[in-house]
């Protein structure tokens, strides 16, 4: 009922094409952009731009870069971590070595150092494949953090070995830096989002999405067929990087405004890796799912006890914490081991008929 | 079929209704004074007698006094595993609540906030960590870092080794070896450590480990093939404990071993054993749980139940310090008060206060600290105050203390820390605010 696509005809080969090709779909997805650019700088307060939107924002884009990666070339990587670290890295040198430069570009620029690092990380891709691939990633991740640990060069020889967002704005408006609103970083961070995730989504259901899948799905068959996995899988890894880059560079520059190669360790490639498993492998709104599960639900376990007026004491609170969330990852997955996304398309096939069903 | 959808569902509405109620709690005649703690993860052996030092002190004066100047105090603990981004979220959480003053209890999480503190108008007071050169005030008003920098510490530290030397000429061509934590907390010292071993003309070896530090083999094994004549160790958390073993077990002699304050707790040498005897480290306040304050503490908190922790761990190194901090924070508001009256005071009444703060000799009688620690006073320009510290030896049962009070080299700490409040300041776009001489 809901979800009737009857009577919706398509005409035209761009319609029968479109992103979004049920009518709902394109009103529920117009409405929440609308919310979300105009409606929640007006209503949300500091503290939910801070520490709830601005880092779902962040960690969605990261998903969305491993997702390409390993949900649609089927690459598992474990170096997003040191990946995000590649960008923010760089966002930082090049924003000091040229502070006119505009912070947008910074982050383009950032993303692309970040893809050739990628690049340099995905050539053993080629040679292996699976967990094998898994561990050399995850060499990307101990040499890259420990890079920027060992080489004052990269923090511009600060004694702490902190990398810190210096201000910077657009049009007049500051946008990085301690004096930027919540709201302006918010905006930026969901711009860049918008645009890399439409950006993603044309590109994994047209040619090189499908070259990629082709690959996932068997490699031998793939080049059979007549396509290069040299270049598909490079172009995977490239592109995947580049997002993480800019992932990267806006986790420092948006969202903590300081930090140091601690905050890209290997938990963080866990969590971006827990995200696409959970959101949903091969899917660019599993990514989105996946990335409010985990920002959402520690932050949901730590205030819950206390709303309902259960004063736990903070180190019970976190093992609490820890167990039901552990608890729950299992949960989703055995209930949905398609992931978030899938469920959404189950709901929306149950509401098709909704409340009448057969 | 349909439970499949609904729980998700369920799960997304409570998601998005939990946080949206914010926490209404009555804002009487309180003072709200939050604590970041770590009672759980690899940094654990440190947080939990620093967060049980406040709880403790806390308690024990709404219990004894009712509070300060009749304000309840008010205290939340927000839970990091000492890190970052855990840190910056609690901030966010608790800066809503209007809290008096913030103590972050990791340098890490100091230097994420320093930005924030004047945007926000926060007071951060990051006793004895975080970032030294906001000791300057002409750069960073907001943040105190008094009784003492990791410069001043390791100025002082230095001091120590040339007194146990024979004199610091007696430094010249020696090897030290600094062994810290790979974090911004660890390489804190390591300028002052560079400056002063071009001035003695001694020997820096700098060996960093990465964080948590279970690993330490290597780095051990490194000295042991340089053999440094003393070894200075910046390390926390589970890192400590390891250190003292590795040290142990390649054969390092424990005497001339030296932590920084944060590398001087019972539970950094206990896991050691019998080899951890003679191990020295800096201190700032005397350990055991003789004196008034503690008495006061068993009386009202620990003897009625409501002790944070269990009794035989109230007087341990960090607890203690944990006591200390939060009597300065306090008489830093007391402060503030006998100026602009016992009312809920406005962030930059409190920061007066922070700047005006003198403990003497007498005022710590009066608070049951009798030589527990040195009176100190700071001002406007000179947020790390006139603090000095002392060293303390591990007996295989208990901090003794075996030096004096030693006064950090000032004249070589100051001036480049005031050269680099000004580097720091500009990176974040700070304009220098001249301090009233007057006051």
């Amino acid at each position: 009922m809901l979800y009737r696509v009857a009577g919706q005809f398509k005409t035209t080969y761009a319609g029968d094409q479109a992103i979004f090709p049920i009518a709902q779909d394109r009103w529920l997805v117009s409405l929440a952009l609308a919310a979300a650019f105009a409606g929640v700088p007006l209503v949300a307060n500091e503290y939910w731009l801070q520490a709830i939107l601005i880092p779902f924002l962040i960690y969605s884009l990261a998903a969305i870069g491993l997702n390409i990666l390993t949900g649609y070339a089927g690459q598992l990587s474990l170096g997003t971590g040191a990946f995000m670290a590649v960008g923010a890295y760089s966002a930082f040198k090049i924003t000091t070595a040229a502070p006119q430069l505009n912070i947008i570009f910074v982050f383009i620029l950032s993303g692309i150092v970040t893809a050739g690092v990628g690049l340099v990380f995905g050539l053993p891709s080629l040679r292996i494949k699976g967990f094998y691939l898994a561990v050399a990633t995850l060499a990307a991740q101990f040499f890259l953090t420990w890079l920027f640990n060992k080489m004052p060069w990269f923090v511009n020889y600060a004694s702490s070995g902190t990398i810190t967002a210096p201000p910077r704005t657009i049009l007049g408006v500051m946008v990085t830096g301690p004096g930027a609103t919540a709201q302006v970083r918010y905006l930026v961070a969901l711009a860049l989002v918008v645009a890399l995730a439409v950006a993603a989504k044309n590109l994994v259901r047209g040619r090189v999405g499908r070259s990629w899948m082709a690959i996932r799905d068997r490699d031998i068959a793939a080049e059979i067929i007549g396509i290069r996995p040299l270049r598909t899988k490079m172009l995977a890894f490239g592109i995947s990087s580049f997002y993480c880059g800019i992932a990267g560079a806006e986790l420092i520059f948006l969202y903590l405004g300081s930090a140091e190669t601690l905050a890209f360790d290997i938990s963080l490639s866990f969590l971006v890796l827990f995200m696409v498993i959970i959101g949903g492998l091969g899917s660019i709104l599993g990514s989105f799912l996946g990335a409010a599960f985990i920002v959402m639900m520690p932050i949901l376990l730590t205030n819950v006890p206390r709303l309902i007026g259960l004063p736990l004491r903070v180190d019970l609170q976190k093992h609490i914490e820890l167990m039901v969330f552990g608890g729950l990852i299992i949960f989703f997955l055995i209930v949905e081991p398609h992931g978030l996304a899938r469920l959404w398309q189950i709901t929306k096939q149950k509401l098709r008929l909704w409340p009448f069903p057969y | 079929m349909k439970h499949k959808w609904s729980l998700p569902l369920i799960a997304a509405v409570a998601m998005v209704a939990a946080p949206l109620s914010v926490f209404a709690e009555g804002n009487g005649k309180t003072l709200f004074i939050p604590v970041l703690v770590y009672r759980t993860g690899a940094f654990a052996p440190s947080g939990i007698p620093i967060a049980n030092g406040f709880a403790d002190y806390f308690a024990m004066l709404n219990a004894r006094d009712g509070g300060l100047n009749g304000f309840k105090i008010v205290s939340e603990e927000c839970e990091t595993e000492y890190k970052t981004d855990l840190g910056v979220e609690c901030y966010e959480k608790l800066k809503k609540k209007a809290p008096v003053v913030l103590n972050p209890f990791s340098t890490g999480i100091t230097y994420q906030l320093i930005p924030k503190a004047p945007v926000d108008k926060m007071v951060i007071h990051s006793m004895g960590y975080g970032m030294t050169a906001a000791a300057d005030g002409n750069w960073f008003p907001w943040v105190f870092n008094f009784p003492m920098t990791y410069w001043s510490q390791a100025s002082a530290m230095v001091k120590y080794i040339g007194q146990q030397e024979g004199g610091l000429e007696k430094l010249k061509g020696k090897k030290i070896a600094h062994v810290y934590h790979n974090s911004p907390y660890g390489k804190e010292a390591n300028p002052t450590l560079e400056t002063l071993a071009k001035q003695y003309g001694f020997e820096l070896i700098e060996l960093a480990v990465d964080t948590p530090g279970q690993e330490q083999k290597a780095t051990w094994l490194q000295i042991r093939r340089a053999n440094p004549a003393w070894v200075y160790v910046s390390g926390w958390g589970v890192m400590n404990q390891v250190a003292i073993k590795e040290a142990a077990a390649v054969g390092y002699p424990m005497n001339h071993l030296i932590g920084n304050w944060w590398t001087g707790s019972e539970a950094d040498v206990i896991p050691a054993g019998e080899a951890a005897k003679g191990y020295r480290s800096t201190a700032l306040t005397v350990p055991g749980s003789g004196f008034p304050v503690h008495a006061d503490i068993f009386k009202y908190v620990y003897e009625k139940g409501k002790g944070a922790g269990p009794r035989e761990k109230v007087g341990e190194a960090l607890y203690n310090r944990a006591l200390v901090n939060a009597m300065f924070d306090l008489e830093a508001i007391r402060t503030a008060m006998a100026k602009f009256g016992n009312r809920q005071l406005t962030s930059e009444e409190i920061r007066w206060g922070f700047e005006h703060l003198n403990i003497t000799a007498k005022r710590l009688e009066e608070l049951g600290m009798k030589n527990f620690t040195r009176p100190i006073s700071v001002s406007c320009a000179n947020h790390e105050g006139n603090g000095q510290l002392m060293i303390q030896e591990w007996d295989g049962k208990h901090w003794k203390i075996v030096s004096d009070w030693i006064e950090p080299m000032r004249d070589v700490v100051r001036p480049k820390l005031e050269q680099a409040a000004e580097e720091e300041g500009k990176k974040l776009g700070y304009t220098k605010q001249a301090c009233d001489k007057s006051a």
